[in-house]
């Protein structure tokens, strides 16, 4: 049954269990990609490091989300939306990576969907509400401008689908931190107000910035395995970008202390902020309200 | 199901597969196929089957899905035996768009992408909207001014002609 227009093939009736949605059958996004474990590499080690980077995403994107018309213009909400949509696309590629990984065979539905907050391995930077438009703003500065230098050296992983997910990602992720610094030098060269917004934006997440560069054990496995890009080497990067934009409109890079984890464990151990369960709540909803729904 | 020893011989099915995949529209920029696109990377035989390649453009794009459904009921309808898989690597770039599908780009009011910058190393940053030398589509006057870095899809950004001052898009290059 040919159609004349994709539009047409995906409002025919005997497609309905094809669409874009939770329930309604999502092809998997690695389909006939080699999702063979390279030599010498720990498979468990690999999924728990895909689960990093695509919670980092997964997270992210859903709280960009939330800012769907909440935004100031137009265009910014297109902006944030395209933002989460790439970033969506991310954490699919690499939810499903885990699985094939870690020979659990879980999908992207069940990390996304059927783990609780302790399971989640994003950084606590991903999960924070954002209290305005600044705050929003100095937020994805701070973790564009980290996911850039990580992707950009996970384009020489020693496994082909994150190097993959790697080389994608760096040309979308280069638009998100563009935007963010754009943004941040106009804020801070704008009003003494809008420039009161940033500041305390670049306030509010300084004490989750110091986690991003923490070094846990199954990355320093993987980085002896050349697959995993070291989170200590991207400091100097992080801070050559951040130190650019900010100089652009003299703001200050706030002196503040880490925000303590747990005995010495934060997001990449599955510690999180308060904000996490609500934001989880939200995310797994209908999944948890209605277990193997479709539509 | 016409497998690849079928009528027709090897050669004939896989230009039937061919010529099926490249037919199938964007549903977002519906006047491209995925051949205009370039993101029909491979047609190829895995023993007697027909095995057609896509590569993504955006990681996060939802018409990729939308296209490889498309796909699969032609070449089931069409009798083969074919299997449609993802390619990751290399990644897909605005480059890859044909010539053809510059045209059709233009024809509908869309500008087509200029020359994706040049991959690996680092990446530079930019701290004011990128100064791209756009002609609007429309009036073919230079000089467009970017309205909106992000547009309706991932792909797409904004633009308003200096000259004419119709809103059009452009299609980012990556």
């Amino acid at each position: 049954m040919p159609f004349d227009t994709a539009y047409e093939a995906i409002t025919e009736e005997a497609d309905s269990g094809h669409r874009w949605a939770f329930g309604t059958g999502f092809a998997d996004p690695l389909d006939g990609v080699d999702t063979t474990v390279p030599d010498g590499v720990d498979g468990a080690d690999l999924g728990a490091y895909c689960l990093m980077l695509g919670d980092d995403a997964l997270i992210m994107s859903h709280r960009l989300q939330q800012w769907l018309a909440r935004a100031p213009e137009l265009e910014e909400e297109t902006a944030l939306a395209n933002i989460a949509l790439d970033l969506l696309g991310q954490a699919r590629l690499l939810l499903s990576r885990a699985g094939a990984a870690d020979g659990s065979g879980r999908s992207e539905d069940d990390y996304a969907f059927r783990r609780v907050e302790r399971e989640f391995r994003n950084v606590r930077l991903a999960e924070v509400a954002d209290a305005d438009f600044g705050g929003l703003i100095a937020r994805l500065l701070v973790f564009s401008t980290w996911r850039l230098a990580l992707l950009t050296r996970l384009r020489d992983s020693r496994d082909p689908v994150l190097a993959a997910v790697g080389a994608k990602g760096v040309s979308e992720v280069a638009y998100h931190r563009d935007y963010a610094a754009q943004w941040t030098v106009r804020l801070a060269g704008g009003t003494a107000y809008s420039r009161a917004r940033i500041e305390a934006g670049l306030a509010a997440v300084a004490p989750l910035t110091p986690e991003l560069f923490a070094v846990t054990d199954v990355e320093r496995r993987l980085v002896a395995a050349g697959v995993a890009a070291d989170p200590a080497a991207l400091r100097e990067e992080f801070d050559t970008v951040i130190g650019t934009v900010l100089a652009e409109e003299d703001l200050a890079w706030p002196d503040a202390p880490a925000l303590a984890g747990v005995a010495g464990q934060a997001g990449r151990h599955g510690i999180h902020t308060e904000a996490m369960g609500y934001l989880l709540a939200e995310l797994q909803s209908i999944a948890r309200s209605t277990p193997g729904a479709t539509w | 199901m016409v497998g690849l020893r079928g009528a027709g011989g090897a050669a004939g099915v896989l230009a039937l597969a061919h010529e099926i995949a490249e037919s199938v529209p964007d549903p977002e920029l519906p006047m491209l196929t995925l051949a205009d696109l370039g993101i029909l990377r491979d047609v190829s035989a895995d023993g007697d089957r027909v095995i057609v390649s896509l590569t993504p453009t955006y990681s996060g794009c939802p018409a990729l899905a939308e296209m490889r459904r498309d796909l699969t009921l032609r070449l089931e309808a069409a009798g083969l035996d074919a299997e449609v898989r993802t390619v990751l690597s290399p990644a897909w770039s605005s480059d890859w768009i044909t010539a053809a599908g510059r045209r059709k780009l233009a024809a509908a009011g869309i500008a087509p992408p200029l020359p994706a910058p040049p991959r690996g190393g680092p990446v530079p940053l930019r701290l004011s909207p990128a100064r791209r030398e756009v002609a609007c589509p429309l009036c073919g006057a230079p000089g467009a001014e970017q309205t909106a870095a992000f547009g309706a899809t991932a792909c797409k950004a904004l633009y308003r002609c200096a000259a004419c001052g119709e809103p059009f898009e452009y299609v980012k290059e990556i």
